[in-house]
């Protein structure tokens, strides 16, 4: 079970060891009737079935209706039922909109805290102790480092997920995506969109096929 | 006024972000799992599992891989509950 | 102790060994409450084996970033969600 992964990627941690120690657990959990083998497997299968689509559906849903962008920021679950979307387990999620004047960016500078349902698991890096001790002293600083330079006149928003209520970013829909479709549109919202660290870009479609044509 | 090691907000670093993208492997996918699956079954609730990191030595949570805090919170609360007994894992593990 | 948006709150500075969702940076910092709608039960007793009950009210509170860090210069702001027993009337 769940070796799907294990030969990809050089995994984090002292290996062996650490890989050893959760089936060791897990085989001690079962033995000891605390937990079942399907009750595993659901949260296996719930974890690695979570992806940032899900996220970004309800912001390009958000981006062609502004009444549901409005409940998306005002309760996530409902707008997301809309979409019959599941938010997880946590009781409470917020959109948090970013507009012309307003950029926001979310942290969770005690743990992790994430809205997993909507995006899959968090990066390594928004889990890493320098994202989580620079985004709230110099967000501005973190933001050049993944490459998004504001105007000093963008207030800068950073939001400390701090309790049991998730934040996902909703952010501006780019220029030049009049004529695109909800499917279109949701292929440009990425993870880091959805945290606060990158800012959607028009595809570059035309282009690429223009220059294509003219044998370039 | 002493701030725990998890409590990371503002802590001066130069350290930059590592932006290298990781696949979650199985060992930490399993481990999520465990977590979980501990909830849910009403074993360890969350403010249990993350005192249970919080406790752990300020250089061993420093040093450590973000799904071995897990597994360090996920023992300590079964140990602590008595569903395990210290040392138990580790008996398994043979080390 | 309930407060509306707008309302100015500092965060408590008292000291707490144990667990609690109160970032240290935040103790003893002014800002102004955004919205309180939801109560969630209390992490400070439920982390040690209780039921956490009764719930508490948490803020989400605004702080100028210039008032939290020495030589930040932009109009910027940071908000948390902050439990109501750490808030207090500012």
């Amino acid at each position: 079970m769940s070796h799907d992964h294990d030969h990809d990627h050089e995994p984090v941690g002292n290996e062996p060891e650490a890989a050893m120690r959760p089936r060791a657990l897990e085989e001690l959990l079962v033995e000891k009737g605390v937990l079942d083998r399907e009750r595993i497997r659901a949260r296996i299968d719930w974890l690695v079935s979570r992806t940032p689509a899900n996220g970004a559906r309800l912001v390009a849903r958000a981006w062609v209706d502004p009444d549901f962008k409005h409940r998306l920021a005002e309760d996530a679950r409902a707008a997301a039922d809309e979409l019959g979307l599941d938010v997880g387990p946590s009781p409470v999620t917020l959109g948090l909109e970013n507009t012309e004047s307003v950029h926001h960016l979310v942290v969770c500078t005690l743990c992790s805290c994430y809205p997993k349902a909507l995006l899959g698991p968090p990066p390594e890096w928004y889990k890493s102790l320098p994202y989580r001790s620079r985004t709230v002293s110099d967000p501005r600083g973190v933001l050049r480092e993944f490459g998004v330079e504001l105007d000093d006149g963008v207030e800068v928003r950073v939001v400390d997920s701090t309790a049991e209520i998730r934040y996902l970013v909703i952010p501006r829909r780019p220029p030049g995506t009049e004529g695109l479709t909800e499917d279109e549109l949701a292929a440009l919202v990425t993870r880091d969109s959805m945290i606060g660290v990158a800012v959607p870009r028009a595809p570059e479609r035309e282009l690429a096929q223009s220059s294509t044509s003219g044998g370039g | 006024m002493t701030r725990g090691v998890h409590d990371r907000g503002g802590v001066p670093t130069d350290a930059p972000i590592d932006r290298t993208e990781h696949e979650l492997a199985g060992w930490e996918v399993l481990t999520d799992a465990l977590a979980n699956a501990l909830e849910d079954a009403g074993v360890v609730n969350v403010d249990e599992f993350r005192r249970g990191i919080e406790s752990m030595p300020p250089d061993e949570y420093e040093r450590a891989a973000y799904y071995e805090r897990w597994l360090f919170s996920i023992e300590t609360n079964l140990v602590e509950k008595g569903i395990l007994r210290a040392g138990e894992v580790d008996a398994r593990l043979g080390t | 102790m309930t407060f509306e948006p707008g309302a100015r709150v500092r965060v408590s500075d008292r000291p707490h060994e144990g667990h609690h969702r109160t970032p240290g940076y935040l103790k003893g910092k002014t800002g102004v409450v955004e919205r309180g709608r939801a109560t969630f039960t209390n992490p400070e007793t439920r982390a040690y084996g209780e039921d956490g009950l009764p719930e508490r009210r948490v803020y989400l509170v605004g702080f100028e970033q210039r008032e939290l860090w020495p030589g930040y210069e932009l109009d910027d702001r940071l908000f948390a969600d902050v439990f109501e027993h750490w808030l207090e009337d500012a």
